[in-house]
């Protein structure tokens, strides 16, 4: 269909890191949503208070400002902080690890909220319950809330997954070898912008079909539990 | 930490500067992709299966793909193409602003095309039937009974929209446009104070947003004000 001059297994190679920035920034990201989630429930004001400033500040803000913020600021940043540590040389962020970290701050606090409305929608008497039975603060967290919460929280979850994979695109700004920054290379040879911008294109339009299919799986299995038997 | 507040003050007419043209694309872009979103939506509702389907492919592309490639897909794609070299529209097409107005366009419409979509059918059946029951014409129907209940129903929904655009128009840097995005980067490319200066475009975004959320809101207490009388 595309001539892709040769070029077809360096677009594979951009979509291997593509897909592993992308489950770098979910994994991350789940972790950092929890805790925002878990903040932002507390009674403590001043928890509350920063989970509410992440959540504030990163949703408001452009992500590829967020990508370009880490990338270029936690230079100096780890550079002076080893410097106190007694060491001269100069550090800087791969655009691997400056990607997943931008991705899983954005995708977090996002999830924040996904979190927050799943967990604040278990049954207040369930929690009681687990009181009751003498379970502690963890084990009720463990046991009791995450499991159901999941439930709850997977089809917005998918959703953001979903425009975290649309996002990856943004690393190739400061230089990550995934899909588009392979297109630009392979274009700077071919001199055909149109091709291979098209066919990156239907490369995250796969992947897109693909995540819809799984979420649709995942969504199935989390509800296991509640589905009516069919007729 | 020696934090340099001259540079952001020095650098702060240009930064206000990017910030209109954020401004005019955003603005630009919502207004004609919310004209766009109207036949894309009705289309995705109506009876005929190629309609359907049309505005459905095209949702799906501009939804299903990232901005970025749109952009350049757009921007450096199109002048593979010796015909649309030689058009009359290769003048406008080869600007950046041109191309950047036109992606930005094209991607909003088709994400509040399917925010319209939902809300059209979420217009409650006795509505429709009511005013088919004392005859109203189809297009007189459209434009008393099944948009203005369905513009109602896409208000909170749409404002995500926009804050969306807004943090995407940041993409406009990478095609070379001057935005609030482009002239931070530039003034970093200049002075190499890239923390301050994100520092400062990053507080203009958030002052942005908070406006806009603030302006939203009143505007949808407004029209929401038939039904406000028990919720605050």
């Amino acid at each position: 269909m595309f001539d892709l001059q040769g070029f077809g297994d360096q677009l594979l190679l951009g979509v291997w890191m593509t897909l592993r920035v992308a489950a770098g920034g979910l994994l991350l990201g789940l972790i950092l949503g929890l805790i925002g989630a878990l903040l932002k429930l507390s009674r403590s004001r001043i928890a509350y208070g920063i989970g509410a400033t992440y959540t504030t500040l990163i949703r408001g803000l452009p992500e590829l400002l967020v990508v370009l913020i880490i990338y270029f600021g936690s230079a100096g940043l780890l550079t002076r902080a080893a410097g106190f540590f007694g060491y001269d040389g100069y550090i800087e962020l791969s655009p691997l690890a400056a990607g997943i970290t931008a991705l899983g701050i954005a995708f977090g606090a996002y999830a924040t909220e996904v979190f927050r409305g799943a967990i604040q929608a278990i049954p207040r008497g369930q929690i009681e319950a687990a009181l009751a039975c003498g379970m502690n603060g963890f084990q009720i967290f463990f046991r009791v809330t995450l499991p159901q919460a999941w439930r709850v929280a997977i089809p917005g979850l998918g959703n953001l997954f979903q425009v975290l994979l649309k996002d990856t695109s943004l690393i190739s700004v400061v230089g990550l070898e995934e899909i588009m920054r392979k297109s630009q290379i392979a274009i700077s040879n071919t001199r055909e912008p149109f091709t291979f911008y098209f066919v990156a294109a239907l490369i995250y339009l796969t992947i897109t079909i693909i995540v819809m299919i799984g979420q649709r799986q995942a969504e199935r299995w989390a509800s296991r539990g509640l589905e009516r038997p069919n007729p | 930490m020696n934090w340099n507040w001259s540079v952001i003050l020095d650098s702060l007419p240009q930064l206000v500067e990017g910030t209109w043209l954020t401004l005019e694309l955003v603005g630009l872009a919502l207004l004609l992709g919310g004209i766009l979103s109207i036949p894309l939506a009705l289309m995705r509702v109506s009876h005929s299966l190629v309609l359907r389907n049309t505005a459905l492919v095209y949702t799906f592309f501009f939804r299903g793909t990232p901005l970025l490639v749109q952009l350049f897909l757009f921007y450096y794609g199109l002048a593979q193409f010796d015909a649309v070299r030689e058009s009359i529209l290769w003048p406008y097409l080869r600007e950046a602003y041109w191309c950047a107005l036109i992606v930005f366009t094209l991607n909003t419409g088709a994400y509040t095309a399917e925010i319209l979509r939902g809300a059209i059918q979420a217009v409650p059946r006795g509505e429709i039937e009511a005013a088919q029951a004392i005859g109203m014409s189809r297009s007189l129907l459209l434009r008393r009974i099944t948009l203005p209940l369905a513009y109602r129903i896409a208000l909170p929904a749409y404002s995500n929209e926009i804050i969306l655009m807004l943090k995407g128009s940041a993409l406009a840097s990478t095609i070379t446009l001057l935005d609030l995005t482009g002239m931070a980067r530039t003034i970093i490319a200049r002075t190499y104070m890239p923390v301050e200066i994100f520092f400062a475009a990053g507080c203009i975004y958030l002052l942005l947003t908070f406006l806009f959320v603030q302006g939203y809101r009143l505007l949808e207490r407004q029209m929401m004000r038939h039904q406000n009388i028990e919720a605050k």
